[in-house]
């Protein structure tokens, strides 16, 4: 299930092979966004995208943390890579990882107290998000510091569209409103479930499910396309 | 490792490659101790730059819990525990901060309302730090605000989130005692929350141990007051 590159016919870097190799630094950033996104597809950091999605603010806040963590640990375990003998690779990378956890943390407390008592225990979570640690040990422990800053970047940002959309569907129908503005008005019944774990679950398997629907048509598509091209070839040899 | 072969008497054998070489002991205890001091180098730093900004949130939520713990109370005034009493000022030379602190709240003009102890104890999983209102004269809480909680989500942390367990605090008769939900007969008894008795234990048992222990002072000064 690790990045699992579609050959269906996507926007963005990457369509089908051609003889041209696509620019590998635009790649490493662009393929977090939607093709390897962490969550979509590559189903990492489950817990965070079902706990704290219940409100937009949550969600846009835990996702710049992750993103802070995910980009400071990338670009320090790149820099360090050849120095850094294998027997103690994964303490050096957790404690790396852990370092700007705690970071992350003291400034979220000093910054938004309020939001950071909501996000709870999860913020030290982070440190054991698969999506940090997979990062590390399949990309930045491997590759030079540009392209690991940058598909760093690229997972944080992929990650962040996930708890947004996440976020803004849960806030949306279990409490009716928006980044804490009411949008219904007082009528409105919220559907509370959508803020509790139940509603969680539900939401992202309907994403998945969207996601799932959608790569079938594109690759059902993509395979109709194909068929003609040979057609017309065909016809015209 | 070597290649493994099966006999063929005369057949040359080929030379294992060569083992990687062994990485000393002195290194990998250097790396990690250099990771681990750049580290703490780090954290220290950050620490000290945030401190005055979560001081200053710790204080306002303080404030705002004294308010809520001791409902009616216009201002407070900050008594200081020395030597098992309580005064008014810090003793000379001694830090305000390190001290134990209890806060008297007032209503308007200088009717007291109760006295406020802020205080911490293992829960479940961590810490759990509370403040608690106390009328000395009816010898009654007039609330609980848990402050600090690791405590289970969905579960320990209904001491902090649950309005009906919170709510019994309100003219609970000391000593408290925690009993099975459902099954409060006497003043003083806390039904504790289902699947949670270590944290709600945790809560009454704070409590209980900070009266026992400051109980006397507070009388003391409660009496002071009115003569």
């Amino acid at each position: 299930m690790n990045g699992m590159v579609s050959h269906a016919h996507m926007h963005g870097g990457g369509g089908p092979p051609t003889g041209r190799k696509a620019p590998p630094a635009r790649e490493d950033l662009l393929k977090g966004f939607w093709r390897e996104n962490p969550v979509l597809i590559q189903l990492l950091g489950l817990c965070p995208t079902l706990a704290v999605t219940n409100s937009v603010a949550n969600s846009v806040v835990m996702g710049i943390a992750t993103f802070f963590v995910l980009v400071g640990s990338s670009f320090l375990v790149s820099l360090v890579r050849r120095r850094v003998p294998n027997e103690v690779r994964i303490a050096t990378y957790i404690v790396i990882i852990a370092t700007f956890v705690t970071v992350a943390e003291m400034i979220l407390q000093a910054l938004v107290p309020v939001i950071y008592k909501q996000l709870g225990a999860f913020v030290a979570l982070i440190v054991v998000n698969c999506i940090i640690l997979g990062r590390q040990e399949a990309f930045a422990g491997k590759n030079p510091v540009g392209r690991s800053v940058l598909d760093a970047v690229g997972m944080g940002i992929g990650f962040m569209i996930m708890m947004l959309i996440m976020g803004s569907v849960r806030e949306v129908l279990g409490s009716g409103t928006l980044l804490g503005v009411s949008l219904f008005g007082p009528r409105f019944e919220p559907w509370v479930i959508m803020v509790l774990p139940p509603g969680g679950f539900f939401t992202l398997a309907f994403v998945l499910l969207a996601v799932a629907w959608w790569k079938e048509r594109t690759a059902k598509q993509a395979k109709a396309a194909e068929a003609r091209d040979l057609d017309a070839a065909g016809r015209a040899a | 490792m070597t290649a493994g072969d099966g006999p063929a008497p005369g057949a040359a054998v080929p030379a294992a490659p060569p083992a990687p070489p062994a990485v000393k002991t002195s290194t990998l205890l250097t790396t990690l101790g250099v990771g681990g001091a750049i580290a703490g180098l780090l954290l220290v730093v950050v620490y000290g730059l945030t401190l005055p900004a979560i001081e200053a949130n710790k204080q306002k939520d303080l404030e705002a819990a004294i308010k809520e713990v001791l409902r009616g109370a216009e201002r407070y005034e900050t008594l200081y525990v020395v030597k098992g009493a309580l005064v008014a000022n810090a003793p000379e030379g001694a830090d305000p901060k390190k001290l134990e602190r209890v806060y008297l709240g007032y209503r308007t003009g200088s009717e007291r309302v109760g006295f406020a102890f802020v205080a911490a104890e293992p829960g479940f999983q961590d810490l759990v730090g509370l403040i608690f209102g106390y009328d000395a004269a009816k010898k009654q809480l007039l609330g609980m605000k848990v402050l600090e909680t690791k405590e289970t989500p969905g579960l320990g942390d209904k001491i902090e989130k649950d309005p009906n367990f919170v709510g019994q605090f309100r003219g609970a008769a000391t000593p408290l005692v925690g009993v099975k939900r459902g099954k409060r007969s006497k003043p003083g008894e806390i039904d504790m929350i289902t699947g949670a008795t270590i944290s709600s234990r945790a809560v009454i048992r704070i409590i209980n141990n900070t009266l026992k222990r400051l109980g006397p002072a507070v009388e003391a000064y409660a009496a002071e007051g009115k003569g």
